[in-house]
């Protein structure tokens, strides 16, 4: 198990070094300077452009860039040793001057707890659409599965299909419009996010489709369980069907639906910046939005690697979760 | 007759089913296929939606470009918004921010979402069944390689790649190319490879051990001749499949770049084929939310109805191409 668990978490090397190496080639490739276009559309002479880049260490060759990145690099004016992405150092933002992208990330206001900072928004916004789609999720499944054929069931089949397919965002518009625009029911633009009322909606959109692969994964999980030997018998012994269906069947349809909560809340994390510009969220992935729109290109290379560790982490934990639900599971392949 | 004695109609269909002339495993399928009523319905969305995109020019009521001063985010003829301003009965969904005929850019829309769905698709495939291939019939280093390849592509949050992609390349050559549409397919096809490299390699290790690719063998057939012969045409039905599923991913994922302002640049050459993409209309439409929603709702119920066919015509796919996956999943 230890082994295992050390060979999946050296693993996370190479990944990250790929995707890190893959976003700086593409990002150093575009052309011009981050600078042709300022953000306020103001040019900025050749002179201040030089010393941008020297201030921002661009004047280097590409592999020393990429480097300095990674591991680090002497700052060429004050000649100390600047530590890198090992020391979870994202580089200064291009756009925002003075504030470093971890700083923009995961610092949070002043006097407030680490939830209040972008990341923990986004963390909490994430973690209350997983909560939302398991607890509304697995009881459709199970209802489906117990009625199965009948119309019940094929409701719950209907919106389970059409949440698996349909985009978040496109569900968001529907819902905006419907609630906000035409009946008033809530609020489209809300500044205050200390309001858990407020909470409702983008947790709802960002959950859905999560919710509704939930309900067909139990619901085909449990048809699988309905007809095995060991619930005939526990129906044969006279419990009461409650307990067949909660201790017999539950217990064994949920080990499937485990395996896609890792993968989902990082989903749900790293999905939620479109959800995040359409409801001015402030969390990571409208910081993210901005970024595009600002072609802040260290900001967006700091989020996408962190995104990219958060996705490795989820589905690193979800196959540890995976070895001690399931005994039949051997990790030595 | 039928009417009164069903059961003397069902045993004539069961004979007919007995005593019925051989059919090609394709045409069992797609009988079957047909017998689905919800991929029919599928396939019937999907091609109005064909035909929209194909004959935009002479479908669309109005000239998705021509800008009519004065009539800014009109809403429709039946809308009461919540301004006050007076709809004209000529734009059947109001107009956007330039006074453009919303009904027309949507229906040209359908255009780039077709496009963006299936020749990636296409792409993807072939891709996808090459490799996948020799991966799997040659096996080992080579094997290795490539698999360790699609594990790191995996672990890459493949929507982030496309955005790097689309912002960095933006305005390069490439990026140019066709209002930045080459740049999408490739983006597109480089990461969605991988999951049919799996299924295809997966699909020939195990039929490289059947029997009948031992007899070709056997019989001296060359082995570019057993892969694309012998083994390809039994892996398809999977391939299908995930084709079908692929489009759709597809279509949202353009729509999700376009609504961010890097997908397919608008453009305002008249000659040109792609004019606007949903995505794009949909950023558009925020700035109206009140006074003209259609802009908005309009490009996304595109959307939510195409990619719903294209769910269920895939689901119809795999019950007709392998009737023993029927209801799991």
């Amino acid at each position: 198990m230890t082994t295992y668990l050390i060979r999946r978490l050296f693993w996370l090397i190479p990944v990250l070094l790929t995707v890190s190496a893959v976003t700086f080639i593409i990002m150093r490739s575009a052309p011009g300077s981050p600078w042709d276009t300022d953000a306020d559309r103001r040019q900025v002479d050749a002179l201040t452009q030089k010393s941008l880049e020297a201030y921002y260490g661009l004047d280097k060759p590409m592999w020393r860039q990429f480097v300095g990145y990674v591991i680090g690099d002497w700052n060429s004016q004050t000649d100390k040793f600047v530590c890198g992405l090992v020391c979870g150092n994202l580089g200064p933002s291009y756009r925002q001057r003075g504030r470093s992208v971890q700083d923009i990330l995961f610092a949070a206001p002043e006097n407030q707890t680490f939830w209040q900072s972008r990341f923990g928004y986004s963390v909490r916004l994430g973690l209350s659409a997983l909560v939302f789609a398991i607890f509304i999720g697995i009881p459709i499944g199970i209802i489906a599965a117990l009625k199965q054929n009948t119309i019940t069931d094929y409701i719950a089949l209907f919106f389970a299909t059409s949440g698996i397919s349909v985009p978040s965002f496109v569900l968001a518009i529907f819902l905006i419009i419907i609630f906000g625009s035409w009946l008033h029911w809530v609020d489209i633009i809300v500044d205050d996010w200390t309001q858990v009322k407020y909470w409702l909606m983008p947790t709802l959109v960002l959950g859905f489709g999560t919710m509704a692969f939930t309900a067909r994964l139990t619901r085909s999980a449990m048809l699988e369980v309905l007809r095995q030997d060991y619930i005939r018998t526990a129906r044969a012994k006279g419990l009461a069907e409650r307990v067949v269906v909660l201790r017999h069947m539950l217990k064994n349809a949920l080990i499937p639906v485990i395996t896609i909560l890792g993968p989902a809340l990082a989903g749900l994390v790293t999905g939620s910046f479109i959800i995040e510009t359409m409801f001015s969220f402030p969390g990571m992935g409208r910081a993210y939005v901005q970024s595009i729109g600002q072609r802040d290109y260290s900001m967006i290379m700091g989020t996408t690697v962190v995104y990219a560790l958060l996705v490795a982490v989820a589905n690193l934990s979800v196959d540890v979760i995976y070895v001690f639900i399931d005994p039949r599971i051997r990790l030595e392949e | 007759m039928t009417t009164t004695q069903p059961a003397t109609t069902n045993r004539i269909a069961e004979l007919n089913d007995v005593f019925r002339p051989s059919r090609s495993l394709g045409q069992e399928a797609w009988s079957r296929l047909i017998r689905n009523k919800a991929s029919v319905v599928g396939m019937i969305i999907i091609s109005f939606f064909i035909i929209l995109a194909a004959f935009a020019s002479v479908i669309a009521p109005e000239n998705p470009l021509k800008i009519n001063d004065g009539m800014r985010f009109l809403p429709p003829p039946f809308y009461k918004g919540s301004t006050n301003t007076q709809p004209d009965q000529r734009f059947l969904l109001g107009t956007d921010s330039l006074g453009r005929d919303v009904l027309s850019r949507v229906i040209y829309g359908a255009r780039v979402s077709m496009v963006v769905g299936f020749i990636p698709t296409a792409i993807i495939l072939m891709l996808g069944t090459v490799i996948g291939m020799i991966s799997g019939y040659v096996g080992g280093r080579l094997d290795n390689v490539l698999m360790r390849l699609t594990d790191v592509i995996y672990a890459f949050p493949d929507l982030l790649f496309f955005i790097i992609v689309m912002v960095a390349l933006r305005d390069s050559f490439l990026g140019r190319l066709m209002n930045g549409l080459i740049l999408l397919f490739a983006a597109l096809a480089i990461v969605n490879w991988v999951s049919v490299a799996r299924l295809v390699r997966g699909q020939v290790l195990s039929l490289k051990q059947k029997e009948f690719v031992e007899a070709a063998r056997c019989i001296g057939v060359k082995d570019a001749r057993i892969m694309f012969r012998h083994i390809l045409p039994n892996s398809l039905g999977p391939l299908i499949v995930s084709a079908a599923f692929s489009v759709p991913g597809l279509i949202i994922t353009e729509a999700i770049l376009g609504y961010l302002g890097i997908g397919l640049r608008p453009s305002t050459d008249s000659t040109a084929f792609f004019i606007t993409s949903w995505g794009a209309l949909m950023l558009d439409g925020q700035s109206a939310i009140n006074g003209q929603p259609f802009l908005l709702l309009a490009p996304a119920i595109c959307v939510a109805l195409v990619v719903l066919a294209f769910t269920f015509l895939g689901d119809g796919l795999r019950d007709a191409l392998d009737p023993r996956m029927r209801g799991t999943q």
